[in-house]
């Protein structure tokens, strides 16, 4: 292991490291909004919208990332749709993301009693007020789990941005790789650049969901 | 006028070609599935186990996997472990290496999870009725696990088939560098890229949708 190679291309990794959060961080935001109004237009069973919901997360889950941005960046352009590289990747990222929110909501919504939203309907509240106070905040602690997974998967995911021509951990890896031939320095830094990112994540993961089963919402027994 | 660029497709054996491209991956997808299956057992026995070291062992294995971009997996047996250990390991090798060390994590992890979530009482009640160890296990236990088991297993087999597509990066020819050969040779037709592209993403639907369905159906029939 030569360390100063590794200290020579710090710099280099955390450049990829910002392209990769920043991308997926904003990817993450952009699904978690996308995700919701899919649930909500389902769960209101709003007509059209539902439907071009429930299409648009069967489409979503079930093909690759990477054949999903090819049809952004490289297909698209030819019948006059054109995204810059960095676009791309954010509407790649929210339209696969999306999807997997969405699906992550439901689950959460699903999972709250029936007696809840009526109990809330009787004491008067709009169907808003109750979504906003009464299901939501419940759907929203069983669906933490979820949400944190797909915030890790997502990132994972952004991986495959170098085939966008985007400097992210994976192109600065393999750039150096094919310049400078140390493979095995270039890879265990590419590892510890991951690792940097998605452990504090996955800690963060668990002690909110921690803090959340405290809570103990509605009727859940289980502490 | 030179036509729609999705005549291009069905010009000489062009569909074929891209077929023959898909099946790459969807074969490297079904040896993938059929080995994890069979070292995912294996797994969830590692896990179950109350040896502390083969808890440890499994404990890590699924720790790498979770966080690892599977991405990154594939560089470094693609191109590490020539360096690391004098192995020339070609892309579908790789390839085969990389996602049944992760298929088998994952569908040993399902496993255990099937099996832990019986209660406890079947076992009890089955051996209050005076079945052998033999019997709860063949009458009680495995019924109960594949029913759980089955729905989530089918849906990893489509994280598989999606994730195979990453072989693109480790220069196997699969569907998406056909599908570019395809276009390289109609560069006249502007807007052949977007058909390929395009019939691409479908077919990965269409492979995908109906296993997705299936795992769906299933869940709730036996939910």
């Amino acid at each position: 292991m030569d360390w100063s190679f590794i200290l020579a291309h710090i710099p280099d990794y955390l450049g990829g490291a910002w392209v990769t959060l920043g991308f997926g961080l904003c990817g993450v935001l952009c699904s978690l909004a996308l995700g919701l109004l899919c649930c909500l237009a389902r769960y209101f069973r709003v007509p059209v919208l539902r439907q071009a919901a429930a299409c648009y997360i069967e489409l979503a889950r079930n093909t690759p990332l990477l054949v999903q941005l090819f049809f952004l960046y490289a297909g698209l352009p030819r019948v006059g749709v054109l995204f810059s590289a960095e676009a791309c990747a954010v509407i790649g990222l929210t339209f696969l993301g999306g999807a997997y929110m969405a699906e992550a909501f439901r689950s959460g919504l699903e999972a709250v009693e029936p007696s809840q939203a009526e109990a809330g309907a009787c004491i008067g509240l709009t169907p808003a007020q109750n979504i906003r106070y009464v299901i939501f905040p419940q759907a929203l602690a069983t669906a933490v789990p979820a949400i944190f997974a797909n915030v890790i998967f997502l990132i994972k995911e952004t991986s495959v941005f170098s085939v966008l021509a985007l400097m992210d951990l994976m192109n600065v890896a393999d750039t150096l790789r094919t310049s400078g031939g140390r493979t095995v320095e270039v890879l265990f830094m590419l590892v510890a650049a991951y690792l940097l990112i998605l452990l504090p994540i996955s800690v963060l993961a668990t002690v909110v969901e921690r803090r959340l089963r405290y809570a103990g919402f509605g009727d859940q027994h289980s502490v | 006028m030179q036509g729609l660029g999705i005549n291009i497709l069905f010009k000489g054996i062009n569909f074929q070609r891209l077929l023959g491209g898909l099946w790459v991956t969807l074969r490297l997808a079904l040896i993938t599935i059929g080995l994890s299956c069979v070292f995912g057992f294996l797994f969830s026995l590692l896990t179950l186990s109350k040896n502390r070291w083969a808890k440890a062992v499994s404990r890590l294995w699924l720790e790498i996997v979770r966080f690892m971009p599977q991405l990154v997996l594939l560089y470094i047996v693609y191109f590490g472990f020539a360096r690391l250990f004098g192995w020339d390991v070609d892309g579908e090798t790789s390839a085969v290496i990389v996602f049944t060390f992760w298929g088998t994590a994952e569908m040993g992890d399902l496993i255990r999870g099937s099996l832990t979530s019986i209660p406890r009482h079947q076992t009890e009640s089955a051996a209050a009725l005076g079945l052998t160890q033999g019997q709860i296990y063949l009458h009680v236990l495995i019924p109960q696990t594949l029913r759980r088991l089955t729905p989530q297993a089918i849906n990893l087999c489509t994280r598989i088939i999606k994730t195979t597509a990453l072989v693109k990066m480790i220069n196997v020819t699969e569907v998406l560098k056909v599908g570019q050969q395809i276009i390289g040779q109609f560069y006249r037709q502007p807007d052949a890229a977007f058909w390929v592209y395009f019939v691409i993403f479908l077919l990965y639907f269409l492979v995908c949708w109906p296993i997705s369905a299936l795992s769906r159906m299933l869940e709730k029939r036996w939910a």
